[in-house]
């Protein structure tokens, strides 16, 4: 097994590299089954490499020495333990329902085979980033997955508002792993080594003096932030939804954002060190989960809701790994993209349905035209919202009841009531899109029509992953049989909580805290109901706004705040270099050379006369110079 | 024949010739008959030519007349050059006048 586990992310490399270059010439169907056949065989793989680390082992497998520079030595090494093999599931398995939905969606698309090679790129990427055994691998496909990202966001290049979100994710990313790349430098200056092992190992030797490692955890986190989209850098995320559906459903909520949660997981040994990073990302996390919320509570186009709430998610995640609990991130990790791609599908099937149309207020009695769309979008919205025994009510009170354990009953009111936020919108969005009557035009109503097989049959595999997904980790209290096998499976790869003084929940408040935030958020779904469907309510234009849902519809102006705050500057800046350091001194100096040496050649030219005489007189002159400088 | 030209001090062939090559010197720059500063320059060649020969009888070493050979040859071919050119600019211009010849500037 172990002499195979490179196949698995060459698998999607060969299949980019046949679409990438003969993919043109390739009729679709064939671009299709090479790109998710591809994918299909890793996940084959990959099943068979987490049947063998299963029981807590992990395998190593070298291919060469990458890199050898005096004590550097970095090995092109994968490596496949418990953390890795989990993740290359959920890549390489939400990934392929994905590559079979984008038959479906793409299907009409010019750059079908480039959309193929590309998101064949993208897993390889991702698999690179979380199946390398030293720092520089991830690094190399923390890189690729921003690459294929940007690639993807400007899928359809042709239309400048596309290209201007790709490249402002690609800096936005950018500013990220500037962190991720000091806080590399930084491990090797410390621990000598880019391997995770031996860094892990040397961790010990820091015990005492904290600092190092928390300085490493927080520009590490800087990375983190950047790729998973948290305050202050997520503003990428929401234009991100420029891109294809799929890609916005595999890219931007399933997979490489939750890069930086993998991240910090992986470092959790030293993350237990540095008990102030954590802080920083519990803060992160949480205010991140209130905020995009918030946003998410008045956005009116299907993707940017989701997109919202994908960031919101993410802080959730990040609240969970700043309360020490590792395992129930990837728990939610993994109902997220479950959930989260479903969602982004099911609005891809709407999209698709309607023509391109993405305004909610546009939308509307959708339930009778797409019957199969509109019950996978209610299974994965209840399972966002927390609706009992579907995955995200598992996952999500894991976060909670570990916040309340960690930090207390504030942190876990906090946590809770961006829960119920995220009921809010999602139950807004259900409502508005699938109830109610038709808002569309009379053309788009003619056009409406189910997706076909290959496009919901993804989506209903979904559906039921949604469904079940929490059954992976049930708490200990609820007694529904495998319990909390996730944490279990997960914990030879994963650092302990750093904080010894935990006390676990009696079951008592356990159900208690569930219950209130279950009991919540079905009411604010019945009040959603009551709201857009009894009520009939349709959100108002944007000019009839009240002052705090324009605040919200418009992003609290983050965007426009940081246009301001940075990008006015910095073009100021630039140019004022331009003009000053380019034009005028760097042009100057070269010009001015040139302009001197036509000055003199002006005046030197004179001496050139014609006249034989002073030519002669010259000549005697300067012969008589030159003897003379003998007797000198 | 050599005890002759040993009676006669070489202080003055030293300025004699030096007398013949101030000649030449100021034909050359004062003269604008083209003949005239190729005669000039003539008289210059010929000046060296004397140094060159009294110096060579007086340290006994013939090495000087050897130059002498080749300074002749050279002006002879100078000469046929010369003369040559300034046929050509008399068909011209229809004189020797080099002040008019200042066609060659910037």
């Amino acid at each position: 097994m172990q002499s195979l586990l490179p196949l698995i992310p060459f698998l999607p490399f060969a299949g980019f590299l046949i679409n990438g270059l003969f993919g043109r010439r390739l009729p679709k169907t064939a671009v299709g089954l090479i790109g998710s056949g591809t994918i299909l065989g890793a996940f084959l793989l990959s099943l068979a490499v987490f049947s063998d680390v299963r029981n807590g082992t992990a395998m190593e497998q070298t291919l060469y020495t990458f890199l050898h520079v005096d004590s550097l030595q970095v090995q092109f090494a994968f490596l496949a333990d418990p953390l890795s093999a989990w993740m290359m599931l959920i890549i390489t398995g939400v990934g392929f329902l994905i590559h079979v939905y984008s038959i479906g969606y793409m299907h009409d698309d010019e750059g079908f085979w480039k959309f193929f090679a590309y998101l064949n790129l993208f897993v390889f990427s991702m698999l690179l980033l979380v199946m390398g055994d030293n720092f520089l691998m991830l690094f190399f496909g923390w890189e690729g997955v921003g690459l294929c990202s940007y690639l993807l966001i400007g899928f359809w290049y042709e239309n400048r508002a596309y290209g201007h979100a790709a490249r402002k994710a690609f800096i936005m990313n950018r500013i990220g792993d500037l962190g991720l790349l000091l806080g590399i430098f930084l491990i090797f200056n410390t621990f000598g080594s880019l391997q995770y092992r031996e860094v892990f190992e040397g961790v010990a030797n820091y015990q005492n003096n904290a600092w190092i490692p928390t300085v490493i955890c927080l520009l590490l986190f800087v990375g983190a932030i950047g790729k998973s989209a948290q305050i202050p850098l997520y503003t990428w995320l929401p234009d991100a939804m420029a891109g294809p559906t799929p890609v916005s459903a595999l890219i931007h909520a399933a997979t490489m954002v939750t890069a930086g949660i993998y991240l910090v997981a992986r470092c959790s040994s030293l993350y237990a060190l540095a008990p102030h990073a954590l802080e920083v990302i519990a803060i992160t996390g949480l205010a991140t989960a209130i905020f995009a919320a918030l946003i998410g509570l008045r956005q009116n186009d299907i993707k940017k809701v989701l997109a919202y709430s994908t960031v919101s998610q993410l802080g959730l995640m990040f609240l969970a790994l700043g309360m020490g609990a590792y395992s129930t991130a990837i728990f939610h990790v993994t109902t997220h993209a479950f959930f989260k791609a479903l969602l982004f599908l099911g609005a891809g099937s709407v999209i698709h349905a309607l023509g391109g149309e993405q305004d909610i207020r546009n939308m509307g009695g959708l339930r009778k035209a797409l019957p199969v769309t509109f019950w996978v979008f209610v299974i994965g919205t209840l399972a966002i919202s927390g609706f009992p025994l579907l995955s995200g009510f598992f996952s999500k009170d894991e976060i909670f009841a570990k916040t309340y354990e960690h930090s207390g009953a504030l942190w876990w009111a906090l946590a809770a009531i961006s829960g119920l936020i995220t009921a809010t919108y999602m139950g807004r969005l259900l409502f508005v899109t699938f109830f109610g009557e038709f808002r569309g035009t009379e053309a788009q109503r003619a056009h409406l029509h189910e997706s076909p097989a290959v496009m919901t049959i993804p989506l209903i595999v979904l559906a039921v992953l949604s469904v079940v997904g929490g059954f992976l980790n049930t708490p200990h209290f609820l007694h529904l049989g495998g319990s909390e096998w996730l944490s279990h499976y997960l914990a030879p790869a994963l650092a302990r909580p750093a904080t010894p003084e935990t006390h676990v929940l009696d079951a008592r408040t356990e159900w208690l805290l569930m219950g209130i935030t279950t009991v919540l958020a079905l009411l604010v779904l019945v009040l959603a109901y009551a709201v857009y469907v009894v009520r009939r309510n349709v959100p108002v234009a944007d000019s009839a706004m009240q002052p705090i849902a324009r605040l919200l519809a418009n992003k609290f102006y983050v965007d426009e705040a940081y246009d301001f705050l940075f990008v006015r500057p910095l073009e100021k800046l630039s140019k004022m270099l331009h003009y000053y350091a380019d034009i005028q001194a760097i042009d100057g100096v070269v010009n001015g050379v040139g302009r001197a040496s036509q000055l003199l050649g002006a005046q030197f030219r004179k001496l050139q006369n014609g006249n034989i005489e002073y030519y002669l007189l010259a000549m005697v002159v300067g012969a008589a110079l030159l003897v003379g400088s003998l007797f000198i | 024949m050599l005890d002759i030209i040993q009676t006669v001090p070489i202080d003055y062939f030293v300025y004699l010739s030096t007398l013949l090559f101030g000649i030449g010197v100021l034909g050359v720059l004062t003269r604008r008959n083209a003949i005239i500063v190729l005669m000039c320059v003539e008289l210059m060649l010929n000046a060296v030519n004397l140094l060159l020969a009294a110096f060579s009888t007086y340290l006994g070493d013939a090495q000087g007349q050897i130059m002498v050979f080749f300074i002749m040859v050279v002006a002879a071919a100078e000469a046929a050059v010369g003369l040559g050119i300034l046929v050509m600019i008399y068909r011209n211009t229809k004189s020797t006048d080099i002040s008019l010849l200042d066609n060659l500037k910037y």
